[in-house]
């Protein structure tokens, strides 16, 4: 509150769609407030580029309270920069100093391409959760809700692996652009439970599959992903993905 | 009272309607279903469970969502909970009386009809959501959690920590990319709605922008869903997502579809306050978080200590003081008008004394500190080990907020009060719908927060959640039959016809509007100058005068906007800025609407408060005879409206002046 404003240079990728050409191109912020947020400060850009008559950057964004998994900034080399278990929403330009040139990148995978400036494709994740991250049950089918008595603690390391927010902060942390600490995070929440028992040889089998079909490179064990995790999934549930697969494989018929 | 509008609540006992509306609704059979086809537009908890629900019947889907993908929906931002009338904590809850709380708390303004049916299918929601595998929170034993929220004195709200909405709509979400892979639904992302095609009066499509090419596309439908949620954002500043917005709703409000009580909007008590003229958007705190914090503002004006350095005599709990009965937990609007009342008086904390204090510090300690000591068998404890011990607790029930808020604030809501203030956050207004969630345009519905229907004048916590899915699960897909019932002869019609053109060149014409302009102002300007004149005049206290002003104030800036707009690069190509601007667009018609509305209500109720109604202590006053009855508004082009009335009647609820003491 209150403090002194910054001086920001930011170096941002600009690239007009996804089969033109990018580039990095520098602009000078001079009032930027430590109480704002990292896209408050695009917005401030923005204002300033259009006001030039100028092209804004285009980036995704939409709750701005970290849960949507829509922004998806690579700054500084991290994805939603510099802190832990934040997303770039919430990221607020107090964590950086007065003078300070920052870099910011779209996700960069094959399998997210660039549509435009700083907004990538993630429709992959959509197809991969399309293969098999559900429980099939149709809508009237569901028993009492309390018939199905769940161990907190089961409970509890289910709702942490849901908790992914489907951002690809994972994908584009890791130097091979794995999927992996996605894929698993769904995974682990449905084999956990006891609801997705019926489905679980098959489902991390078919999810698999589409995750390799998108193109997402193979996991390295490096861990970055889970390190730069807004939501801090855990990199056991890679591991548990492993054993189900080995496991679906093993006793699939 | 008009003879437009036919609510279509079935005949016989209020408990009886909705079994019996459900064992006579005509049925379409699976051969037939196949060749009908819904358009599904928005995909959040309404959108999302319809589509999945109505694929899985064996309808074919269209659906649609402006963001990347169809989980980003602002359901995932719902935090608390959702309510459902199962009365596992044996506390004396029931289907009636989760009905009855949500009239009381919408203070007499909605149908009885539409709500002990939400009623009733509330329990159903619980069981289809934890069959899908999504993980509330639990007991030890294994059963399912329970809190408690405004408005109640019952504990009837499921949760999953402070992220419920996200759980929901995921498990929504993947139940609907579940029919994506059967091929039963074709999903449309980065698609955005621009207008409604009727043919001979019925819908049968829409027009859709393509927002990567910025192509326009003509689909087809034999019924047509609007699930695109409510239009807080006219305010600007607001808890709604960044996109979040009217134009689907408006676009089918200017085709025919009346717009109903559309100044019915909530402002929520505990958000974020505003910290500079940059701020994009408000951060809500859960309602859940009135379970253990206590507000208070310090008794003394313009007090200037740390609030740890106010002792507890010179702190003023304020709502326990006005509202011993429910105390922190009156419903949102009464809180909201609290804190309004008292920083308006001078007793306001935080910098810009725009803010009262949100203090976990008493229940962190006295209440799971010491519950937590006993558990351990720790005698006598020293406050060390009570905060200590109580931290634990609370960090468990609602960390993520608590690290949300000191994220954006740099402080540790641990260690000292949170500083909230209210903030705009739902739209109890909507698209008038029917029994059947029928627009007032044959085969157009609208669902969710989209529509009017079922919180009255102010809604209770944990309810949006259950009206969204209790649309798209449980009601839509018998309701939908009735009209599909009679399509089964109507073959698909080819968008090459007249009425798919003239929508399409229409929509072109506005879009080359706003690219032609080239002005000098952003889109955003104008959107914060709306935003400002809609919060001061037509916000948390309205009156006559300023009402009258604020319509000649937004005409003006409308006028301005089509004068001195910029909007930058071209359509063919993905382009944030010319989204925004259709969007606003429409806002800056909205906004005149909603003050229409709100200085046709001359009474105050729920939300609405006009100043000028108000009993001796300032709670909001009543006209239950001339003003019980849902505004629906019909547009007549230009600013022009016209007013139709559809009178509530209750018959099996006594009508009272609202009271939480």
């Amino acid at each position: 509150m209150g403090s002194e404003a910054m001086k920001i240079t930011l170096k941002v990728w600009r690239q007009p769609n996804s089969k033109a050409e990018g580039k990095f191109e520098t602009y000078q912020l001079d009032h930027v407030s430590p109480d704002m947020s990292f896209l408050e400060m695009f917005d401030v850009l923005n204002e300033q580029l259009i006001a030039e008559g100028g092209e804004p950057v285009a980036f995704d964004h939409d709750c701005r309270e970290g849960i949507c998994g829509m922004c998806s900034m690579f700054i500084n080399g991290r994805p939603h920069g510099p802190k832990q278990a934040v997303t770039t929403c919430q990221l607020h330009m107090r964590s950086f100093k007065d003078g300070d040139t920052i870099v910011v990148e779209p996700w960069r995978a094959q399998s997210f391409p660039v549509i435009k400036d700083l907004t990538v494709d993630r429709s992959a994740f959509d197809r991969i959760i399309a293969a098999g991250g559900f429980v099939s049950v149709n809508t009237g089918n569901a028993v009492d809700a309390n018939s199905i008595l769940i161990p907190k603690d089961t409970a509890d390391d289910a709702f942490a692996a849901a908790t992914c927010i489907g951002c690809g902060a994972c994908v584009a942390a890791c130097k091979n652009s794995s999927a992996m600490l996605f894929v698993s995070a769904k995974v682990s929440q449905l084999a956990l439970l006891p609801q997705g028992q019926a489905e679980r040889e098959n489902r991390v089998i078919a999810m698999v599959d589409q995750m390799d079909k998108e193109g997402f490179g193979s996991c390295t064990n490096t861990g970055a992903c889970s390190a730069e995790c807004p939501k801090e999934i855990d990199l056991s549930n890679i591991a548990r993905m492993n054993r189900e697969y080995v496991r679906a494989k093993l006793v699939s018929k | 009272m008009s003879n437009k509008l036919d609510s279509k609540i079935p005949a016989g006992p209020l408990a009886e309607k909705w079994t019996q509306y459900r064992s006579t609704v005509p049925l379409v059979n699976p051969a037939n279903k196949r060749n009908l086809e819904v358009i599904v537009v928005g995909t959040g908890l309404a959108g999302a469970s319809a589509a999945a629900t109505l694929a899985e019947l064996g309808y074919k889907v269209k659906a649609f969502c402006f963001q990347d993908s169809p989980r980003r929906a602002h359901s995932i931002a719902a935090q608390g909970g959702i309510n459902a009338a199962k009365n596992y904590q044996n506390d004396g809850d029931s289907v009636y009386r989760l009905f009855y709380d949500t009239i009381k708390g919408g203070d007499y303004r909605a149908r009885e009809g539409n709500v002990y049916r939400l009623a009733e299918v509330s329990v159903n929601i619980i069981d289809q959501c934890v069959a899908q595998g999504v993980p509330f929170a639990r007991e030890y034993g294994g059963t399912l959690s329970n809190r408690s929220f405004g408005g109640t004195q019952v504990q009837r709200t499921f949760y999953a920590a402070g992220q419920t909405g996200q759980q929901l709509l995921l498990g929504a979400y993947s139940a609907l990319e579940r029919q994506v892979g059967l091929g039963n639904v074709k999903m449309y992302s980065r698609h955005e709605m621009l207008d409604v095609v009727t043919i001979e009066g019925k819908a049968r499509g829409i027009i859709a922008r393509n927002l990567v090419s910025g192509k326009l596309e003509r689909h087809f439908g034999h019924a047509v869903l609007l699930c695109t949620g409510g239009y807080g954002n006219v305010f600007y500043l607001s808890t709604n997502a960044m996109g979040s917005n009217v134009t689907a709703a408006w676009k089918a409000h200017k085709k025919g579809a009346f717009f109903g009580n559309p100044c019915f909007t909530q402002i929520h008590p505990t958000c974020i306050p505003v910290s500079g003229h940059y701020q994009s958007k408000l951060t809500l705190m859960s309602e859940s978080l009135r379970n253990d914090g206590r507000i208070w503002v310090p008794k003394q004006k313009d007090d200037k200590r740390h609030p740890n350095d106010i002792p507890e005599e010179e702190r003023d709990y304020y709502l326990e003081r006005r509202y011993p009965a429910f105390g922190n937990l009156v419903p949102r609007d009464i809180a909201s008008r609290a804190a309004k009342e008292r920083c308006d008086a001078g007793y306001g904390v935080g910098p810009s004394k725009m803010a009262v204090y949100l203090d976990f510090a008493y229940n962190l300690k006295n209440k799971y500190g010491r519950a937590e000591a006993s558990k351990h068998g720790i005698e006598n404890p020293d406050d060390a080990t009570l905060i200590r011990l109580g931290r634990e607790v609370v960090k468990e029930k609602y960390g993520n907020l608590f690290d949300m808020y000191k994220q954006i604030t740099n402080e540790d809501p641990y260690e000292v009060p949170m500083r909230i203030y209210p903030a705009v956050h739902y739209t109890m207004g909507g698209l008038w719908v029917d029994y059947e969630l029928m627009t007032t345009v044959p085969g157009l519905y609208a669902l969710g927060e989209a529509n009017f229907s079922d919180h009255g004048a102010n809604r209770l916590g944990a309810s949006a959640l259950m009206q969204g899915l209790a649309d798209g699960y449980f009601v839509i897909p018998y309701t939908v039959g009735s009209y599909l019932s009679k399509e089964i002869h109507t073959k698909p019609i080819d968008v090459n016809h007249e009425a798919f053109v003239e929508a399409e060149k229409a929509v072109q014409s506005r879009l080359d509007q706003f690219l032609n302009v080239k002005g000098t102002k952003t889109v955003e300007s104008y959107h914060r100058e709306l935003g400002l004149i809609m919060w001061n005049k037509c916000g948390m206290a309205r009156s006559e005068e300023g009402l009258k002003e604020a319509i000649q104030e937004i005409r003006a800036l409308r006028e301005d906007f089509y004068k001195n707009v910029r909007v930058p690069g071209n359509q063919y190509e993905f382009n944030p800025e010319l989204d925004k601007a259709g969007r606003v667009a429409d806002f800056l018609e909205l906004g005149e609407l909603m003050c229409l509305d709100a200085l046709d209500r001359n009474e105050s109720c729920g939300g609405h408060f006009r100043e000028e109604y108000q009993t001796e202590d300032g709670e909001a006053l009543r006209d239950d005879e001339a003003y019980r009855y849902v505004a629906a508004w019909e547009y007549k082009g230009g600013n022009d409206w016209g007013l139709h009335k559809e009178s509530l009647e209750y018959e099996n609820i006594k009508i009272a002046q609202r009271s939480y003491k």
